[in-house]
């Protein structure tokens, strides 16, 4: 896929950090809610990009990031609520917990693949609420009742609300990961991980060390999950077992496979999406009740579905993939075929189209 | 004679009228109009069988707006879906609160939801009423001024057990089963409460996890212990699978289980009714399927209410009579909130009930609330199992555990 053009980054980096300030002028535009709102995109566009490196770039499913993103928030929440360690430090320790344990569940995974991986991911994303309800750890984490946190407060006395600090944080802490994740894939290391999910046999010929490779490429996507599962907590206030349930980590597949497999920008598509989806699949299927009049009683799941296949039939490579094909038929459309194109396209094109399995 | 009753009338409403005008106050959420009532349920998800409860308000309310609504105001009801999910909760209710600027939030669902809202409603000032959540913590005015119950609280619940086990049982040794989260352990307090320096006549306490496949070990282990008080904390699987158990064991204690699985269909049936027989526990609802209340005026107009407003939904599930109660209560809690529709008012008038009775609770059974007492329903019945029925025995239990 294309890189992200840079100019169209600039301006949506400094939208990102001006329109906030808009919250005292015009409040009911941008409201508290809606900043609130785009903070939880936010933390899913980075949980998203957690499993994309694993998914997307390196080839291995997980439908068990929920667990990831749940250790996250714990660490984070007993660091707050046992030690009184400031919400901003349990990032990288959050982080640092969930590589390690997502380097350690990257060993067995590595005997696992494709769809036994998927399974046994999936084990471990309905397993974590339980270890989190076990009566050993319950001292702390709060079992069932789970734990109370308070919301971070603005720094250095800062004239922000709650609710702009809580973006501000969240908004910082994407365009660092994304910077970073740019940076890991457009390096020696990004380039195995992607041959790798190409093709592993030819990978392993080249020298990659696929043990190496994978195990530490599991430990990164578990970090970075965990940071936006860090996140939620702060974002939250609260953390439950019952927060972290298996459509947790369905969810972020889907905003994976919604906003882009093997895309940065897909991320945050794909966060944005859910979080939107998920808010809203409730008033979309009353409104189809009560004002189209239809005599179904769609769940709010149902219509997640059925737009799911919508999308899947539409733009089959993600909105972010099916984006690009638009620009790039209507260019051709304009210029008629461009030879010099061709050839580009292609060679970027496995990055985005081989890791269909 | 007519005419000067007339006259004397009209200047009495004239009069009234500029104070009425004068008092007309309102907050966010209220108009001349309408009041905004918010919810959250598990709709979907592992909790959806609550989902017969919003469904039931939201009938209720409609029932009311059809008959004219409170005070001629209508109220309307969003509902949102928060599958059981608490940080779903959180921003479901701030969609509500921030959004559509909700009046209040009522009968928000889930011990877990409503804990992650609890401080959020209380720092917003927006009334948290009628939660439905057994918890004790509900009724904490001193701290959360803006939170309020409804039932009666599992703490309060085992304090009764506690008492009545020791009123009735020669040298009591208690064992104790359950379930071993919030709500079980809700419920070992309240009894360690009402035993009171009897404390030490609790012989042996077994748990359980929810998802355990089943609790025989659990009982074998109350068995050897030698109680002959079995007090049973748990949810209906387990208390269904803990009775047919003792049975097969042939172990007869004095068997008390708890109000959350009184469903004869749910737990007496699959116990087996011979095994259950003689089985305490205390209720404040009527049941629908109880012979007994065949007559009654409550039931026979929730049964004609049931047949005209939710056609087709299983008069069996006990979630409709405990939603169709609730919302009775919020609908009086409106109407005494007259034309001063401020939250602060509409706290003040749920903390104001003195022995208000709400269709369906059990004869006997009223409302009471003050400022200082968050929990409107504290009185309970206890009903023995016999035959394929419960039957009520013994009076109308009170128990203030604030």
């Amino acid at each position: 896929m294309p890189p992200f053009p840079k100019k169209w980054l600039i301006v949506l980096l400094v939208l990102g950090f001006g329109i906030p300030l808009l919250n005292p002028l015009m409040p009911d535009v941008v409201s508290s809610y809606r900043l609130f709102l785009v903070s939880t995109m936010i933390i899913a566009a980075i949980a998203v990009l957690g499993l994309n490196l694993l998914t997307g770039f390196n080839g291995q499913i997980s439908l068990g990031h929920g667990a990831f993103y749940a250790v996250g928030a714990y660490a984070a929440a007993i660091l707050m609520d046992q030690y009184d360690v400031p919400y901003y430090a349990t990032l990288p320790i959050a982080a640092v917990i969930c590589f390690v344990v997502g380097y350690l569940f990257g060993q067995p995974a590595l005997k696992l693949e494709g769809h036994y991986l998927a399974l046994a991911t999936f084990a471990l994303a309905l397993s974590v609420p339980q270890i989190l309800k076990y009566k050993w750890l319950e001292g702390i984490t709060g079992g069932v009742q789970g734990i109370v946190l308070s919301k971070p407060e603005p720094p250095f006395g800062l004239p922000l609300s709650e609710d702009q600090w809580l973006y501000y944080y969240c908004f910082i802490v994407m365009v660092i990961l994304f910077w970073i994740s740019h940076n890991i894939l457009n390096s020696r290391s990004g380039r195995a991980m992607m041959a790798i999910r190409d093709y592993p046999i030819a990978a392993d010929t080249m020298g990659i060390n696929l043990r190496l490779y994978k195990t530490v490429t599991f430990g990164i996507s578990a970090a970075i999950t965990g940071i936006a599962g860090a996140l939620s907590a702060s974002a939250i206030a609260f953390v439950a077992p019952d927060s972290f349930n298996i459509f947790l980590s369905i969810k972020f597949l889907i905003g994976l496979v919604v906003g882009g497999i093997g895309s940065l920008a897909g991320c945050v598509v794909g966060g944005i999406f859910y979080v939107l989806v998920d808010n809203s699949a409730q008033a979309l299927s009353t409104f189809i009740k009560n004002d189209l009049g239809l005599q179904f009683d769609l769940s709010a799941y149902t219509v997640f579905g059925i737009l799911l296949i919508a999308l899947m039939y539409m733009m089959p490579m993600g909105i972010v993939g099916g984006v690009y094909a638009a620009m790039r038929s209507l260019r051709r459309g304009s210029k008629g075929p461009a030879p010099s194109e061709r050839p580009a396209v292609a060679a970027s094109k496995p990055a985005a189209s081989r890791q269909g399995h | 004679m007519r005419r000067r009753t007339f006259v004397g009338g009209a200047s009495a409403a004239l009069l009234a009228a500029p104070a009425v005008l004068a008092q007309k106050k309102y907050d966010e959420g209220a108009s001349d109009t309408e009041i905004k009532l918010g919810n959250t349920n598990p709709y979907s998800g592992p909790a959806s069988a609550y989902a017969a409860i919003g469904k039931t308000i939201d009938a209720y309310f409609k029932a009311v707006n059809d008959a004219g609504g409170v005070n001629g105001r209508k109220i309307k009801f969003i509902s949102l879906d928060d599958g059981y999910v608490p940080s779903k909760t959180v921003e479901m209710v701030r969609q509500m609160v921030e959004g559509d600027k909700i009046f209040a939030l009522f009968q928000s669902l889930g011990t877990p939801c409503n804990t992650a809202i609890h401080k959020y409603m209380n720092q917003k000032k927006v009334p948290q009423l009628y939660v439905a959540t057994g918890a004790s913590k509900w009724g904490d005015p001193k701290n959360f001024p803006w939170t309020m119950g409804f039932q009666p609280d599992y703490h309060t619940e085992a304090i009764i057990y506690a008492k009545h086990a020791l009123a009735n049982a020669k040298d009591p040794k208690i064992g104790v089963l359950h379930q071993n989260d919030d709500y079980g352990r809700d419920y070992l307090d309240g009894l360690k409460q009402g035993l009171g320096k009897d404390v030490n006549k609790i012989v042996k306490i077994v748990t359980f996890e929810a998802t355990d496949p089943t609790v025989d070990s659990q009982i074998i282990q109350l068995k050897d212990s030698g109680a002959n008080i079995f007090m049973n904390f748990s949810g209906p699987k387990a208390a269904a699978q803990g009775i047919r158990k003792a049975a097969d064991l042939n172990w007869k204690p004095a068997h008390y289980l708890n109000n959350v699985s009184v469903s004869v269909a749910a737990v007496m049936k699959p116990a087996g009714f011979d095994n259950a027989q003689g089985v305490i526990t205390a209720s404040y609802l009527m049941d629908a399927t109880d012979k007994q209340w065949a007559d009654n005026a409550e039931m026979k107009a929730w049964s004609a209410w049931m047949d005209k407003h939710m056609p087709g939904a299983n008069k069996a599930d006990a979630n409709h009579v405990y939603g169709y109660a609730v919302s009775a209560l919020m609908t009086e809690t409106l109407k005494r909130c007259g034309d001063n529709l401020t939250r602060a008012n509409l706290m003040k008038q749920a903390a104001g009930f003195q022995k208000y009775r709400v269709p369906l609770l059990l004869p006997g059974i009223l409302v009471n609330t003050s400022p200082t007492d968050f929990y409107p329903i504290q009185a309970v019945q206890l009903q023995r199992f016999k035959g394929e029925t419960w039957e009520l025995f013994g009076e109308i239990m009170h128990a203030e555990s604030t």
